[in-house]
């Protein structure tokens, strides 16, 4: 609730900082960082912003790419389900939402949407190179699957969500990021579209990163690799014995 | 109260974890197993992605099993000798689980080979003992193994590089221990347990090892191999959570304390008979998960492979 304060106060400020004639379009997010901590459980971006003129607000927040492997299971030996046909798509972005002030409709054409990747079904995920004979049929249902996966992971939204008018001007939505948010750099883009076009965007970026003593074990564990196993091995060790030496006494 | 692992990278409630290290331990203390043969798939079922669940498991394994090893190692019954050569298979063994791993789990095949490990050895393992505890319930107690041992009997005897082991009063080829504690170390780096489970009757029916050093010389085997296990996920495959394993031995060690006084009170029978069917249904569990039609055909995984 204190984020909300926070932010609905700077709305206002920013309202009030924009004279008349700025550009069409302005937006912040409450927070330029997700920090994951210990007690990370998900966090909730507020994403604020205001317009001039008329149109419609589409936000596009789009993770750090990755290069995803999708495999299909075949019933083997007439038994056992098993991975057996893959297919490695390129420049994946790990998290992908839209939110929009309407249903997305007519009012944005599929040239737009395309131009801009909104909407999953318009999400440009590229193959491996190496897969260049690949059948488009095949590709297309591999595609559809990593759309689908990503969906129930939550990293992709399962619909488009929604940007609130506040007054004619104001503007504002809630970026949700769940536990399992992938980290690195995102970029939110934010569009103004009327009759058709883009009149204005803006993009801002975003950072989802691991903070404090967690991102001190896994700085350890990944930089020290060697070290960190030998740790690992000493504590189990001491905690073992210390354990047997505490409950001997008691 | 959530508790988000900075290797598996999933938020887990922590009374689950420290939950699940107690219920664990209480059943080795029970029991007298290392209970890995459990925790691994449990954490596999919680959603922390496999390589994890193996790596810290291993990690928690060195944990429960060091005390037990020093233990027996101060009263003498560990036979060292025979301790070090299947040491040596075990490291060899582990070792090259690790690659294995690593090489299956580029190759989208790690879950099914764990899950198929899973139901050969606890579906064998568990079905013998659950014959056997029948057959001492009845007290018609039939000695030795079924006929395929003495079978065995015979090509072992022709092996070479025979080695005197005094402690176990054995005159048997090093290439027996050798075999037994790589395929055992092999187990220990895939399916993310000791192993005490395969190579305690391995130990009294293919090495004829006398029963009295047996859990000692597995215990001081498994503290090594675990530990080994531990490093080579630490340092390959990123694979150990040195905060999910802090947790589970935390509970464990509590866990285990109760459990050997629980133990104590149970009739011997009851408790293998108990043992056999909870090995079963682990195993009848991860036999049909790998039968039964998958929810989505298609899975994800990030990174390598084409």
């Amino acid at each position: 609730m204190r984020v909300r304060r926070v932010a609905a106060t700077t709305v206002v400020f920013l309202l009030l900082a924009v004279p008349a004639s700025a550009q069409p379009l302005v937006a912040d997010l409450s927070d330029h960082l997700v920090k994951i901590t210990l007690g990370f459980e998900g966090s909730d971006l507020l994403l604020f912003g205001a317009v001039e003129g008329k149109g419609e607000v589409v936000v596009v927040v789009y993770g750090p790419v990755e290069t995803v492997t999708v495999r299909r299971k075949e019933r083997t030996a007439g038994l056992i389900w098993m991975n057996r046909d893959e297919v490695t798509f390129v420049n994946v972005p790990a998290f992908y939402q839209v939110m929009s002030t309407r249903e997305l409709g007519d009012w944005l054409p599929d040239s737009l949407r395309e131009r801009h990747q909104i909407g999953t079904e318009h999400l440009d995920l590229p193959l491996h190179p190496a897969l260049a004979g690949i059948s488009r049929v095949e590709a297309e249902r591999f595609r559809e699957a990593l759309i689908r996966r990503k969906k129930s992971l939550g990293h992709y939204a399962r619909s488009v969500g929604t940007v609130s008018m506040l007054s004619a001007r104001l503007f504002r939505t809630e970026v949700v990021f769940p536990t399992n948010v992938p980290t690195g750099t995102y970029t939110v883009e934010v569009f103004l579209v009327d009759d058709a076009q883009v009149i204005s965007a803006q993009t801002t970026p975003l950072y989802v990163s691991k903070i404090g003593v967690l991102a001190e074990i896994f700085r350890f564990a990944t930089v020290n690799a060697a070290l960190y196993g030998l740790v690992a091995i000493l504590i189990a060790v001491l905690a073992g014995l210390g354990a047997n030496a505490i409950f001997r006494k008691g | 109260m959530n508790v988000y692992l900075p290797i598996a990278e999933i938020s887990v409630n922590v009374f689950l974890l420290l939950g699940m290290g107690a219920g664990v331990g209480m059943l080795s203390g029970i029991f007298g197993v290392g209970g890995g043969f459990l925790m691994t798939p449990l954490l596999i079922f919680l959603g922390i992605p496999a390589p994890v669940a193996v790596g810290t498991e291993a990690n928690q394994i060195v944990a429960s099993s060091v005390s037990g090893a020093l233990a027996h190692f101060r009263r003498g019954n560990v036979d060292l000798k025979m301790g070090f050569v299947l040491l040596i298979g075990g490291i060899i063994g582990s070792t090259a689980g690790v690659a294995l791993f690593k090489w299956l789990k580029g190759a989208g095949q790690i879950d099914v080979v764990i899950r198929m490990s899973y139901v050969v050895f606890l579906g064998t393992i568990g079905g013998l003992m659950l014959i056997e505890s029948f057959r001492s319930i009845r007290r018609s107690r039939v000695p030795g193994g079924p006929r395929r041992k003495l079978h065995e009997h015979h090509w072992f005897h022709g092996l070479p590089f025979k080695i005197r082991f005094r402690r176990s009063k054995l005159y048997i080829s090093a290439l027996l221990p050798l075999s037994v504690g790589a395929l055992v170390g092999v187990l220990a780096a895939i399916m993310g347990v000791g192993g005490g489970f395969i190579m305690v009757p391995a130990m009294i029916y293919v090495l004829g090892m006398p029963t009295s050093v047996v859990v000692g010389t597995s215990l001081f085997q498994i503290v090594f191999v675990t530990a080994n296990v531990t490093f080579l996920q630490a340092y390959q495959n990123h694979a150990v959570d040195i905060l999910l394993a802090f947790f589970l031995i935390v509970g464990g060690v509590i866990g285990a304390q109760l459990g050997t006084r629980v133990g104590a009170k149970l009739p011997g029978e009851k408790l293998r008979f108990l043992l056999a069917a909870m090995v079963i249904a682990v195993c009848v569990k991860l036999g049909v998960d790998l039968v039964a039609t998958p929810e989505d055909l298609y899975s994800l995984a990030t990174g390598g492979g084409h």
